[in-house]
């Protein structure tokens, strides 16, 4: 799936001013964004998710327009059809396992049932190894489990694409080489294009098939830089 | 004297009282929810100023408030008059000029309450719901409610509790007849002007279990309470 990205969205608060600035393209199923924290990296999985409005510039996905200024065309986060997994994972702490999962499944006012029976559910319960957990709240729950809970609730929905945003952070570092195992062979497995954001050189290592980096809120395509060929500014 | 003959008039000023209540009440929770809400997510000029100005009914004299009502809501007012012509209604000296009265004074602590409560939400919940595909009304309903709702409730039992016992602006609204405004803080001042201590007796210790008994559900609701511990 092709991914062809360029905005640029300034911030200014308290008399400093942060501007981001992101071009790229992408064929690659799996891309790492590398960067130091405050680089600019959340910023820009946000807009590509719809939660944060660029000032400027056009976002495609497989050929489908998300974002473009010139047009007027900006979909909502509702329509991108894209799946986010938040750094500390944004699990519904008021629903159980099985709810959080089935939570998009379940359009409307209500949340969804906490016995709700949903073939996709048993799916992901199943797949992610949740089925013994699957009563429980997300407070229960180890980190590993919380994270394949949020991978399933993610998946659940199925997305055009998955939005990583530091997803071993929050893990021991033992348990990190074990997820990321796990999270390769899932992707493997799904052939779902992602998208991570990272400043964790292992992650580069392991997902990195097309590797950018973000220097201050200006994105550098590595790919092109081997080239030769500088970004332009 | 009988008790029951004291009983009487006590039951209905506590009637009324709890009506008048349950109605500011349920009034101050909608419009709570809504201006706490508005408060606590949207960005706009002049919020701080809008939070003051539904702050104020907490540190003003009631007979202030109530003189203000009555200028609004009086046969002469702008609403008063509009009320009357149009729609035959006269608000003043009745129950529901009552319960206008004590939702004014009581909105304070529901919207501060909703206030704090919508803001304690993580709004990284509320974006991971959007994601998700749902709508803005179903993730306040699915999400930001839910996890705000003890602090929402917390304030609501207190504005139940000050409703109740409401008096300066009800009194300068609604008045003081018996059975149809006279509510039990009411009921209370007249029968101590009257000399009729018993009466009076009564009617304060059944406010003051009414009043409690709010307090203590309150307390049990106000959020992270063990976790402060």
């Amino acid at each position: 799936m092709t991914l062809d990205v360029d905005i640029s969205k300034t911030l200014e608060a308290a008399g400093r001013r942060f501007t981001l600035r992101a071009r790229f393209q992408s064929d690659s199923q799996r891309v790492v964004i590398y960067g130091e924290s405050g680089a600019g990296k959340s910023m820009l999985l946000k807009a590509l998710a719809g939660l944060v409005t660029p000032d400027q510039g056009r976002i495609e996905l497989g050929g489908r327009c998300l974002y473009a200024q010139e047009q007027g065309i900006n979909l909502p986060p509702q329509q991108r059809e894209l799946a986010y997994l938040f750094q500390d994972y944004a699990l519904f702490p008021h629903l159980n396992v099985r709810q959080n999962i089935a939570f998009g499944l379940q359009r409307g006012w209500f949340n969804p049932a906490s016995r709700i029976e949903h073939a996709t559910v048993r799916h992901w319960l199943a797949a992610l190894e949740l089925e013994l957990v699957a009563g429980q709240m997300p407070h229960q729950l180890s980190g590993g489990q919380r994270q394949r809970v949020a991978l399933a609730r993610a998946l659940a929905a199925s997305p055009r694409a998955l939005l990583l945003d530091e997803p071993f952070a929050a893990l021991d570092p033992g348990l990190r080489q074990r997820m990321r195992i796990e999270l390769d062979k899932l992707q493997r497995q799904q052939g779902i294009p992602m998208l991570l954001i990272t400043h964790d050189k292992d992650d580069v290592e392991a997902f990195g098939d097309h590797l950018l980096r973000m220097e201050q809120g200006v994105l550098v395509d590595t790919a092109l830089e081997l080239k030769g060929v500088v970004h332009e500014k | 004297m009988p008790p029951t003959w004291l009983a009487e008039p006590a039951w209905i000023a506590l009637r009324l009282s709890l009506k008048v209540a349950l109605w500011a009440t349920l009034i101050d929770l909608v419009l709570g929810i809504a201006f706490g809400y508005l408060l606590a997510r949207k960005r706009f000029a002049g919020r701080e100023l809008l939070d003051a100005l539904l702050t104020l009914p907490m540190v003003m004299p009631p007979t202030v408030l109530g003189y203000y009502l009555l200028v609004l809501i009086g046969r002469h007012g702008p609403l008063g008059a509009w009320l009357q012509q149009v729609l035959g209604i006269q608000l003043i000296f009745t129950w529901q000029a009552a319960v206008i009265a004590a939702a004014v004074v009581a909105f304070p602590l529901v919207l501060k309450g909703a206030r704090a409560a919508f803001e304690a939400v993580d709004t990284q919940l509320e974006q991971a719901a959007y994601v998700l595909g749902l709508s803005p009304f179903a993730v306040f309903l699915r999400v930001t409610l839910p996890l705000a709702w003890r602090g929402v409730l917390g304030g609501t039992l207190l504005a139940f509790a000050r409703s109740m016992g409401e008096f300066g602006a009800t009194l300068m609204v609604a008045g003081s007849i018996p059975g149809k405004t006279q509510t039990l803080s009411i009921a209370v001042y007249e029968a101590v002007q009257a000399g009729q201590d018993d009466t009076a007796n009564l009617l304060v210790l059944i406010t003051s279990l009414v009043c409690v008994t709010v307090l203590v559900s309150a307390n049990k609701l106000t959020p992270n309470r063990s976790v402060q511990a």
